[in-house]
């Protein structure tokens, strides 16, 4: 079930880092649940906390005026790698409600809308400068506007950005994606009858 | 003039948003332990169904373990959870699973191609973004949420944009001792760990036609690697008689009418991409790389890198935060590295001829003082076809152990996993911190590059040992 998100001004947490996998937002032996619940605390559990399960001093979201931050600021490609939605769960078990980064994996951005945790693109010298900010003033908030599709600093500057139509609905209104699909259902039995006499041979049963 | 992508893509559409997202249809879907549990818990609590069963297999493969007495015990109570849960879904839904006992079980990525459940043509996903590799029979093939699960259980269906389109033409011929993921290694490292985000990217090129299925998937699974949505090749004679006689696929007349439908989907001549890349195959050197992304490969006889030849800052901060976690020298060979474990096998890499390609550099040597090594087949079939050909005596008798299929140590998730400051010469597919085990470093390799790190304890350039 998508979460609805309108608008968020809340503490911004920077990782200044490139590449960030799902496998280091939540490593795969934390996966073995059937649950959705519980992955906060194990959040980028091997930079968050040391062998002995004590916290990482440096980690941003140890250090205090970032804690329980709502948005997340990152480098490139952030949630690259394995597809499990569980890096989505984590975060937001954790609190966090968006991400700010110049790019995002492809399936970690589609996992994230399902869900109600806004993945925000922004030119890469923009999330340059918003971590910059919020680095040299920990516990800055930046706002997030998505009816108006844009991002304020801490400083006032404010950043456009992009987000599909559809995804935008759904997400201010906190839609059941499943029901919307299930409206075409007549669409979707026109093309199993058409697929049937066209290619016989992908509706014979496994 | 359309490419394969676009016109395997058009053959799904049921219906397109006027902001050109489109519904597509989803003719196979894939489901393991670890990413489906929660959507058939959800789909239940909504009362809702799965709408076509039959075009679904459930197979469990993350979390099971590879050793000779896993059918009577597991013992780690969440991942016997999670493959009960996955066996009592399958059970109700009316799914075909390939259970534990069952010669078919391996990773979901080996056995779904094998079974012949994979077409040129259809759509297939899998809550698992190594799904790209079944793109290799050409088709689009691509890894999903467990939202999407969800939704494509119930509906048959999903929501999703077109993908900017990407050939990779990849010329030449392939010298001894390199291998195709030698190959998709030098790819990632060219285009970027994330180069490929948001294309579809098509394999092309004399190489590529040359190569059997086998290494095709060893090109399309690591797609993913690259960032790309999903990676395919067009299918040919090679993909066809792969096909003909497997299980799943048509048989007689409607094998005649489905033969003569692929050979219409390959890109047209003259058809345009939004991206052309190529690489010359026969400038390719063995690779293995050295830090923890998978861009990061170099050819075996270069150096660790030195971050301070990097003019970029953030780029240099990389590769030192890596060099720390590697525990690395920059400027020390690569050949010098020497490695505590040995591990064949993964989605990438445990197909019949990647156990062939390593027994060929294992006949009559012996595993390095200090190293484990083992080879874990990707599926049943796969073990089972080795064991007639002899491979696991040449493996066993050169101090490997021999395993049953699963993912084991390509993801830290079941028994098999490196522990803290161990080094690894991997075939599988990433090199992520903490990837095969916590603190454990990982370096990627082909299947013949690996077995030869068992003999020596160190990398090592494997046309040196052939
Ligand atoms: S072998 Fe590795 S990459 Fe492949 S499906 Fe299993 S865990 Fe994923």
């Amino acid at each position: 079930m998508i979460e609805k998100f309108v608008s968020l001004k809340a503490v911004a947490i920077p990782l200044d880092r490139e590449n960030v996998d799902t496998d280091a937002i939540i490593p795969a032996r934390f996966l073995k649940t059937i649950k959705r619940t519980g992955l906060g605390e194990r959040l980028f559990h091997a930079w968050r906390f040391d062998e002995t399960g004590t916290e990482m001093p440096d980690f941003p979201l140890n250090v205090a005026p970032y804690r329980g931050g709502k948005i997340l600021v990152a480098g490139e490609n952030f949630g690259c790698g394995s597809s499990r939605e569980h890096a989505v769960w984590a975060l937001m078990d954790y609190g966090i409600r968006a991400v700010l980064a110049p790019s995002f994996g492809d399936i970690f951005h589609n996992n994230a809308l399902k869900n109600g945790l806004l993945p925000v693109r922004l030119a890469a010298v923009e999330v340059r400068e918003l971590i910059r900010q919020v680095t040299e003033s920990p516990g800055a908030k930046i706002s997030i506007d998505l009816p108006g599709q844009n991002v304020t600093g801490p400083d006032g500057a404010t950043y456009r950005f992009d987000i599909g139509s559809f995804p935008k609905e759904c997400l201010l209104k906190g839609l059941d994606e499943i029901a919307l699909t299930l409206a075409h259902q007549e669409e979707i039995d026109r093309y199993e009858r058409d697929g049937k006499k066209k290619t016989p041979w992908l509706f014979l049963d496994l | 003039m359309p490419t394969i992508i676009k016109k395997i893509w058009d053959r799904h559409v049921v219906t397109e948003r006027p902001d050109g997202t489109c519904l597509l249809y989803i003719d196979r879907h894939l489901v393991h332990e670890v990413t489906s549990p929660q959507a058939f818990e959800a789909l239940r609590l909504a009362g809702r169904k799965v709408r076509r069963p039959m075009s679904l297999l459930a197979v469990p493969d993350h979390n099971v373990p590879t050793s000779a007495d896993r059918l009577e015990r597991i013992e780690d109570p969440d991942s016997r959870l999670q493959i009960e849960t996955l066996r009592e879904n399958a059970k109700e839904a009316g799914i075909a699973l390939f259970d534990m006992d069952d010669i078919r079980q391996g990773i979901v990525h080996v056995t779904g191609p094998e079974n012949g459940l994979i077409l040129p043509g259809i759509t297939a996903v899998c809550g698992d973004s190594h799904t790209s590799t079944l793109g290799a029979f050409g088709a689009i093939a691509f890894g999903i949420g467990t939202s999407e699960v969800e939704h494509a259980l119930a509906t048959q269906t999903l929501w999703q944009k077109r993908p900017r389109e990407m050939r990779i033409t990849v010329t030449g011929a392939m010298g001894a001792g390199v291998s195709a993921k030698d190959v998709i290694l030098a790819i990632i490292a060219k285009i970027g760990a994330g180069g490929g985000t948001g294309y579809a990217i098509e394999y092309a090129g004399e190489a590529v036609r040359r190569m059997s299925m086998e290494e095709r998937l060893t090109i399309c699974n690591m797609t993913i690697e690259a960032g790309g949505r999903f990676g395919m090749v067009a299918p040919d004679e090679t993909t066809f008689s792969y096909l003909n006689g497997r299980p799943a696929a048509p048989k007689g007349a409607q094998w005649e009418s489905a033969v003569a439908d692929w050979k219409t989907l390959p890109t047209d001549d003259g058809a345009s991409f939004d991206r052309e890349e190529s690489i010359d195959a026969s400038r390719i050197d063995p690779q293995v790389t050295w830090g923890t992304s998978p861009e990061d490969a170099l050819p075996v006889t270069g150096f660790v890198p030195d971050p301070s030849d990097e003019p970029d800052p953030r780029k240099r901060e990389r590769m030192e935060r890596a060099l720390r976690y590697m525990d690395l020298r920059p400027g020390m060979r690569l050949t010098d590295i020497p490695v505590d474990k040995v591990f064949i096998g993964s989605c990438t890499n445990a197909r019949i001829e990647d156990l062939r390609l390593a027994a060929g550099v294992a006949r009559g040597r012996k595993v390095a003082d200090g190293v484990t090594a083992m080879v874990v087949p990707g599926s049943g079939l796969v073990k089972r076809q080795a064991e007639e050909e002899g491979l696991d005596r040449i493996f066993l008798e050169a101090g490997f152990q021999w395993r049953l299929p699963g993912c084991s140590m390509c993801l830290g998730m079941n028994p098999d996993r490196l522990k803290p400051g161990e080094r690894c010469a991997s075939t599988s597919n990433r090199n992520f911190e903490g990837r095969q085990g916590p603190g454990g470093r990982t370096h990627l390799m082909s299947p013949m590059m690996a077995a030869a790190a068992a003999f020596t304890g160190r990398i090592t350039d494997v046309r040196e040992e052939l």
